[in-house]
């Protein structure tokens, strides 16, 4: 069952390389998607017992990402459907068997119960979705993709030396295993510099892929230069899986009984993270990039978020489903616009409103709800997580998020209003294309996810983050 | 003793031009030639010694001086230099100071002397030779450091002697870097290729012949006896780094050290015949490398 | 045994040397081959001979002795280059950069808290020294495919700190690990290919479109 979640998107990736026809193609991104979702949903709901020692199993934790990854995924396989159709100039075999890959890779990182494993899949994911980047194919997305490929693996090989790090812990100790399960119990033997080490080097390598500042630099390019749809998957998807491996590591710190250091840790780069990104948001001129910006922002709450602990945790986890439902909306609703205007600069896009008024109208919506306005789901998130930021008594901390956010909620409507508000642009009428049913209900679903958990939080999702964040606190 | 300091003296002079004519004589074969006879530098020097000199009118006696001191620096510094198994005659705490400032000498006053003739040939050969010399100090005083620490003496008789031997047995990585270095030296120091053409005949490209251009006679025998003696005296640091071993009788040894010496010369000949000279430039940019790599010899020993 | 693995080891740090401060990609590429097959074999010295070692020092054989570089060198022939031209730092300071890094690192290595078994090992001082070559490779040159070779010294250095640990790495991962490697100097090799087309040139500076 939880190996299908692998092997399931990996055959629809060697079917689509091997598939003739462009069209055919096409069909399979939402086809494969939703089987994703089926055996994801499958898992989720009647859990698998989970072995001790096993090398693959899906914890609570795993199985609440494979959910998000996989939800956001059928969402932008449908919305590829529609976006292939009108991109067809260089064939999709590449693209559509990349984000299959990409799909498999991301599966194999929740489930990975091994240090070693969940590093392969990690840098499987790089790997994976580099030339998902270069889609487009010009000098921009050249770039975009050598700085991401570039940073991207020497930030996992840094992991690596982490995970060398850490097994050099162990050492004293006759037999070494990076077993999650074997080293959860043989935490408290483990030689102190070289776990804490450890720790330094996989908080710089999984925080690359996630994209704390100042290490984001990859971020912006990568996002502003990747077709919408990658955007989504990358932002929403990828970061999650990057955070969910940095977890794994918290894991094993706070079982260690390290959690002071790590929980230091995460906040001095959530503080970093809020700092740039409010600095960059700030006069953006590209509406793609300002997503990318946005992005690290949300990566520095969730890294405060869990770095606070307690009740931090709960609003952290929530809010880390909120912010891939979210991104989705955000980078697919961007893409229509992007497409019809043929830009997605400030100056030369204006009035998206009045030629795809509903693109336009998700796209604001998806900025209140990502700048955490109620009523979606990140107000309550983020409330939780300053809840538990004042709770835990870290007053200067909590004044700190609020201006930051308060300060790229200006930042970021600057830019948002004048693209989409006012008189449209003499380009809005660049490229000949409208948004259709395909395009328009992905992000449109996201949105009411969105807003149905800003409103109310069902009891079974309630009780997987619980559980999430038990099997996270578990060792103090 | 004294019979020590003659036995010295008379290896160093009969042995040093056979080394130039056995260099001669492997790069001919390599080329395919007969070459000059081995003992060919002796006759070279024996005519240099019979003809007359031609002296500017420009000179002082710096140019006179310049020749002296080339062939007297090398004739001291070898007393301090234990040749293979074979002791340095004399030797204090500190002498393989005084052997390097003593090279140093000669180079500088050989520099004085090409200077003082006022070409600018010789002015640029100056300049070239002393940048180099400045770039290749750093490597040998790392290796004399290495040896040094290794043998816990400061007398160049006892970094060749039997601690050495020891040595080798403790920091064998170090000591082979520290002999490749060695050999760097003795290459630059001696002008050879591929930093320097002694056989070259064009003034643009030469370093340490375009100093000596305006010598005659005497004073360019002397100049070129120097040199073969210096060659001997890196050579003999060399050998004794690789060959700290005695067989235990005076004459054997002296063979065993006559014999590397000659190896060492084949070596350097097979070198000169495979290995193009370098661009000048790019001869800074390989002895930084060397000093670096004599840096790393330290650093492995010390860890 | 363990001698000549020092050796070995030692050897790779030269090789390191030459590497930063060699202008020739082809002559880099062939170093960085010989001291990916030098390091193959040093799993073979050090541990007892198993299925497991020598598979590693197969697969690493292979791969990083001969697939990788084989792939780098198919780059450099479609896009006929040759040299590093001008890197961001010259070659002189890189190499002296190089050695302090080693010096820095065999210094460090001493105060590491190491198991008694690995003291006085090269393998720790050796591995950071070859982690930090590479990482100056990757930052001082502007080549994208002297950028790529960077890296690939980079991962031979976390390769040599692996050896310690040997056991920690089960095949499969090990396998999975050297898979990833590849994978990623193969993707790079094509989009250093892509960078040659869009650009006619393959230095990184041309790609500096993007930024704030």
């Amino acid at each position: 069952m939880k190996t299908l979640l692998v092997l399931v998107p990996a055959a629809f990736a060697l079917t689509a390389y091997l598939l003739p026809s462009d069209r055919l193609r096409a069909w399979l991104l939402p086809v494969g998607g939703v089987a994703h979702l089926l055996l994801a949903l499958a898992a989720v709901i009647a859990p698998e017992p989970l072995p001790v020692g096993a090398w693959l199993g899906l914890d609570p934790l795993g199985r609440l990402v494979l959910l998000l990854v996989s939800l956001l995924f059928a969402c932008c396989s449908v919305y590829g459907l529609g976006y292939l159709r009108f991109r067809q100039q260089w064939g999709t075999r590449a693209f559509v068997s990349c984000l299959f890959l990409f799909l498999s890779a991301m599966s194999l990182s929740v489930m990975a119960r091994h240090l070693g494993i969940l590093w392969v899949a990690v840098e499987a994911t790089t790997l994976a979705s580099a030339p998902l980047i270069y889609f487009n194919r010009n000098r921009l997305s050249i770039e975009a993709t050598w700085k991401y490929l570039l940073l991207c693996s020497v930030g996992i090989a840094l992991a690596m030396l982490g995970i060398l790090f850490v097994a050099y812990s162990v050492l004293p100790a006759p037999h070494i295993s990076l077993q999650l399960d074997a080293l959860l119990a043989g935490a408290g033997h483990l030689s102190r510099p070289w776990l804490r080490a450890g720790f330094v080097f996989l908080l710089v390598g999984f925080g690359t892929k996630a994209g704390f500042a100042p290490l984001h630099t990859w971020k912006p390019d990568a996002y502003g230069e990747a077709p919408g749809m990658v955007g989504a998957l990358l932002a929403g998807g990828l970061t999650s899986i990057a955070f969910l491996a940095l977890l794994r590591t918290m894991q094993i710190m706070i079982a260690a009984g390290e959690a002071e250091v790590a929980h230091q840790a995460l906040v001095v780069m959530g503080v970093l993270s809020l700092f740039f990104a409010a600095v960059f948001v700030i006069k953006q001129p590209d509406f793609k990039r300002l997503l990318a910006y946005s992005s690290v922002e949300h990566m520095g709450i969730l890294a405060i978020g869990f770095g606070v602990g307690g009740l931090a945790v709960f609003g952290a986890l929530l809010h880390m489903i909120n912010n891939a439902l979210v991104k989705g909306v955000l980078f697919l609703t961007a893409g229509n616009i992007h497409r019809r205007f043929d830009s997605k600069r400030r100056e030369e896009v204006a009035g998206a409103i009045a030629v795809l008024p509903v693109s336009a109208s998700l796209f604001v919506a998806g900025f209140l709800a990502v700048t955490g306005s109620p009523p979606f789901g990140l107000f309550v998130s983020e409330l939780t997580i300053l809840q538990g930021v004042f709770s835990a008594g870290r007053f200067p901390l909590g004044g700190y998020m609020l201006l930051m956010l308060a300060v790229i909620f200006i930042g970021m409507g600057s830019t948002v209003l004048a693209v989409t508000l006012g008189q449209p642009s003499p380009r809005a009428n660049q490229v000949n294309w409208n948004e259709n049913f395909l395009t328009l209900a992905p992000p449109a679903v996201l949105l009411l996810l969105v807003l149905i958990l800003g409103l109310y939080l069902p009891e079974p999702v309630r009780a997987m983050i619980k559980a999430a964040a038990g099997t996270l606190e578990a060792g103090q | 003793m004294l019979i020590r300091l003659f036995w010295h003296l008379a290896l160093l002079l009969g042995l040093s031009p056979l080394l130039l004519g056995v260099i001669a004589k492997t790069k001919a074969g390599f080329a395919g030639r007969k070459g000059p006879p081995l003992l060919q530098p002796y006759y070279d020097l024996a005519r240099l010694f019979r003809k007359d000199m031609v002296i500017s009118r420009t000179t002082t006696w710096l140019f006179r001086a310049g020749p002296v001191v080339g062939i007297t620096a090398p004739l001291v510094a070898c007393l301090f230099v234990p040749f293979g198994a074979i002791g340095a005659p004399l030797g204090f705490d500190g002498d393989l100071i005084f052997v390097i400032y003593l090279l140093g000498l000669s180079r500088f006053c050989t520099a004085v002397a090409a200077l003082d003739t006022g070409s600018a040939f010789e002015g640029m050969g100056a300049a070239r030779e002393v940048t180099f010399a400045c770039l290749v100090e750093p490597t040998v005083f790392f290796v004399l450091i290495v040896l040094v620490r290794l043998t816990g003496s400061f007398s160049l008789g006892g970094l060749f002697g039997p601690a050495l031997a020891t040595g080798w047995h403790t920091a064998a990585p170090s000591l082979m870097l520290a002999i490749f270095c060695m050999l760097v030296v003795t290459l630059v120091e001696n002008c050879r290729i591929p930093f320097d053409d002694p056989t070259t005949h064009l003034e643009l490209t030469m370093i340490h012949e375009v100093m000596v251009l305006d010598h005659s006679g005497p004073d360019f025998g002397m100049i070129l006896y120097g040199a073969a003696m210096k060659l001997l005296l890196l050579g003999a640091m060399t050998v004794g780094l690789a060959l700290p071993v005695s067989l235990g009788s005076a004459p054997l040894d002296a063979a065993v050290f006559a014999l590397a010496m000659l190896i060492l010369a084949v070596l350097i000949g097979v070198v000169e015949s495979v290995i193009a000279r370098l661009p000048l430039l790019k001869v800074p940019q390989l002895l930084i490398g060397t000093s670096l790599l004599s840096f790393f010899a330290l650093i492995l020993l010390l860890r | 045994m363990g001698n000549l693995a020092n050796l070995l080891l030692l050897l790779v740090i030269l090789l390191n040397f030459f590497i930063l401060g060699s202008s020739r990609l082809g002559a880099c590429i062939q170093t960085a081959a010989l001291q990916g097959a030098l390091l193959a074999c040093v799993p073979l010295l050090m541990n007892p001979i198993s299925g497991h070692t020598l598979f590693l020092a197969g697969s690493a054989l292979a791969l990083k002795g001969v697939v990788m570089p084989w792939l780098l060198f198919r780059a450099i022939r479609q896009v006929r280059i040759r040299r590093e031209i001008d890197p961001m730092i010259g070659y002189v300071p890189t190499l002296i950069l190089g050695t302090v890094a080693t010096a820095g690192a065999f210094i460090f290595s001493d105060h590491l808290p190491l198991v008694a078994a690995h003291r006085g090992s090269l393998v720790i001082p050796c591995g950071l020294a070859t982690l930090g070559a590479g990482f100056l490779m990757m930052i001082t040159r502007r080549k994208a495919l002297t950028q790529a070779l960077g890296y690939l010294i980079f991962e031979n250095g976390i390769f040599i700190f692996g050896l310690l640990l040997t056991e920690a790495m089960p095949l499969m991962v090990e396998a999975g690990v050297l898979l990833d490697l590849l994978v990623a100097v193969f993707v790079m090799g094509i989009v250093v290919n892509q960078i040659n087309r869009e650009f006619s040139s393959l230095n990184v500076e041309n790609l500096s479109l993007l930024r704030e």
